[in-house]
């Protein structure tokens, strides 16, 4: 995940290694999904054309886009902060989604709160919630050994039997049968973006975009201030480097494990307000959709920086907005076409992501020798 | 009487909901004891049960299907390995990629090719697995207690079953007592020695994620053509990371994986038995309650609570030649 070229990419210049790999990484990805395409009997330009169209040519398009989006830098910021501290947390699914139920708590409970304190109240109920679902795989790991990838598995199969188990024994709708909960008072609603900058004069069209993507920002930013410009963070990627020298220096790897747990459940119960709070408005089964999951391509894609984060979850949420589109368009090409290229970015970009080293440096060489 | 019926078919759908949990651990096992992590076991299964089904409902032939299914498994684990293996990368990031990769694969191809919304066609007889009935089973029937364990537990499975239960000595034969099984638990403990003593470390993972997928092929062709009759879109419903579970609970091991298997499947036959019962004493169970049982006994052994589960020295760990 470092941007420094160390490891099987020694050597290579820095612009090759941040810029050239991961878009021949994406390059490779696309093209196995064309494959797919072809397979299925369609043609790929024209599914990229749509995808494209879908995605960013009208404006509400690109409120959909970003919508998708917003999820994604949630998951992603929560799958990077772990990881600069060495642990794959593979439980953003589990996490997010009783995320949701701390959310969904403070917005059927506290719902005689005023508008401007319900909001915040709620953020915390998601990072809450996120944060104690993340914290037992955590302290196992830095107190047991056990490995977090193993028991976030185990805890994100064990917190969709839970929310089963709620939704529908305990917080179902009154005389429905649903597995769903109430609706969310009026004022427990996030606005949409759309809405809002109506009300400074500004005309777009209507998307499910809401306020939570500014909230996503200041995750971003919050997170790129946290890993790279504060004591705590340097603490974090010091215990992930390298632990015996973090212990040398007198930091706790296990202290800083839990600590980077507990910001990743945060961020990625954070997911919740966009999708629940934003649009459901209420407690639904399975919301997370993969969400969780995705998230590790989004950081992956994006280097475990808010930067490339952003711009990975804006490529993804194209993805889904544009494959939304396709699957209208081209009703062969489904909506599942999204999750397989997801799983061709995280191949590519994650396990194989130095297949091209080999030729990129001998290209470099080439160029530089002759 | 009646609570001896009702235990025998408890068990009875215990093995067969076991079944292709065994065989997928047993795959699991392969992978892990030669160092190589594979949380890919889900998607390699998923891959199976719709290759197997879409052949055998073209072709009608069951073992058409299986060898579809296994074939597909195969070349899963094969680019597992391309990644894990050859470039060293993630091998977390690389089973996880197939699994998400499957999931969505499967689906698109499923309804652009059957257009049943992701089922892949209802097979006839024929093209299945089908319950092999055991010489004298009908006729002993009505005699008490043998009756039912010869002729409900024992009789009446199909050969899918059958196989996996008898997979599990052969692997722990393979495993513990021949050059093969010892050279795969050398490159998975320490591949270094593994190599100075001449074992050739990368050959023989690629030969244990061989075996790896051709089990799990096996394992997720019972699910569509034995267990169900056709693919179903997300039929594996999470077998394949239960299956990772039994193997971490049976501690890497293939007789105590076999008995998790066996474990997590009876807790699967009694959480559908449960379904709405009420209970005299405790009340109505919750039936997710049962279900996540085995995440939490996972989780409950990893902690180090019950016993410890030591994985693999070199689990996860890619192989760098000195040099």
């Amino acid at each position: 995940m470092s941007a420094v070229a160390t490891g099987p990419a020694a050597g290579l210049p820095r612009w090759a290694v941040v810029g050239l790999l991961p878009v021949l990484n994406l390059l490779a990805a696309f093209a196995v999904s064309g494959l797919i395409v072809v397979l299925i009997g369609e043609s790929p330009w024209d599914a990229v054309r749509i995808l494209v169209w879908g995605a960013f040519g009208f404006e509400e398009a690109i409120g959909y886009t970003l919508f998708y989006a917003t999820s994604f830098i949630f998951t992603g910021l929560a799958v990077a902060v772990a990881f600069h501290c060495g642990l794959f947390n593979i439980g953003g699914e589990g996490q997010a989604y009783i995320g949701g139920l701390g959310m969904a708590l403070v917005c059927l409970h506290l719902d005689f709160l005023p508008f401007a304190l319900i909001v915040p109240a709620a953020v915390i109920g998601a990072a809450l919630f996120g944060a104690a679902w993340a914290f037992v795989p955590a302290w196992l790991q830095a107190h047991r050994g056990s490995h977090v990838v193993i028991t976030t598995i185990m805890f994100n199969f064990i917190a969709a039997s839970v929310m089963v188990y709620l939704l529908v024994n305990v917080m179902s709708r009154p005389g429905s049968m649903e597995p769903e909960s109430r609706d969310f008072a009026p004022h427990a609603r996030l606005p949409l973006m759309h809405d809002v900058l109506a009300a400074v004069g500004i005309d777009v069209a209507a998307s499910p975009l809401n306020l939570s993507f500014l909230w996503a920002l200041v995750c971003s930013a919050g997170v790129w201030l946290y890993i790279w410009h504060t004591r705590a963070g340097y603490r974090l990627r010091t215990a992930g480097a390298s632990p015996p020298a973090a212990r040398y220096g007198g930091i706790s790897p296990p202290r800083e494990i839990v600590v980077a747990m507990l910001v990743s459940g945060a961020l990625a119960g954070c997911m919740s307000l966009n999708e629940l709070m934003g649009v459901q408005h209420r407690l639904v089964l399975e919301f997370t959709a993969g969400f969780g999951f995705a998230g590790i391509a989004v950081a992956l894609m994006g280097r475990g920086h808010p930067v490339g984060i952003i711009l990975a979850s804006v490529l993804f949420g194209a993805l889904y907005q544009g494959g939304a589109e396709l699957s209208f368009e081209v009703p062969r090409i489904t909506r599942d076409m999204v999750v397989a290229i997801q799983g061709l970015v995280i191949l590519f970009a994650g396990a194989l992501e130095f297949m091209f080293v080999p030729v990129v440096r001998a290209v470099l060489a080439r160029r530089s020798g002759g | 009487m009646e609570s001896l019926t009702l235990l025998v078919l408890v068990l009875d759908s215990t093995l067969r909901l076991s079944a292709p949990l065994v065989l997928a651990a047993l795959a699991g096992l392969f992978s892990e004891r030669s160092g190589i992590i594979d949380i890919g076991l889900e998607g390699k299964m998923r891959g199976a049960a719709f290759a197997a089904a879409a052949v055998a409902a073209v072709s009608g032939s069951p073992w058409a299907g299986l060898a579809a299914g296994i074939g597909t498994s195969v070349l899963l684990a094969m680019v597992h390995g391309y990644a894990c293996i050859t470039h060293r990368g993630d091998q977390v990031v690389s089973g996880l990629a197939l699994n998400i990769l499957v999931s969505g694969l499967t689906a698109v191809l499923g309804i652009a090719w059957f257009a049943q919304g992701g089922r892949t066609p209802q097979l006839p007889g024929e093209a299945r697995f089908l319950p092999l009935e055991w010489p004298g089973a009908a006729a002993l029937r009505d005699v008490p207690v043998l009756g039912a364990l010869y002729g409900e537990l024992l009789s009446g499975h199909n050969l899918i079953v059958y196989l996996a239960f008898l997979a599990v000595p052969a692997v722990a034969w393979v495993l513990y007592r021949t050059r093969f099984g010892l050279r795969l638990r050398a490159v998975g403990e320490n591949p270094e020695s593994a190599d100075t003593a001449g074992v050739p470390v990368v050959g023989q993972r690629y030969r244990a994620l061989l075996c790896t997928g051709v089990a799990c092929g096996v394992a997720g062709t019972y699910l569509s053509l034995a267990q169900s009759a056709g693919f179903i879109n997300d039929m594996t419903a999470g077998k394949g990371y239960i299956a990772l579970a039994a193997l971490i609970f049976g501690k890497w091991r293939p007789v105590p994986a076999m008995l998790a298997c066996l474990l997590f499947g009876f807790l699967d036959a009694v959480a559908i038995r449960l379904q709405g019962a009420d209970l005299p004493v405790i009340g109505e169970v919750p039936v997710q309650l049962v279900q996540a049982l085995p995440y939490v006994l996972t989780v409950v052994l990893l902690a180090g609570f019950i016993g410890r589960a030591v994985p693999p020295r070199a689990l996860g760990v890619p192989y760098v030649k000195e040099g």
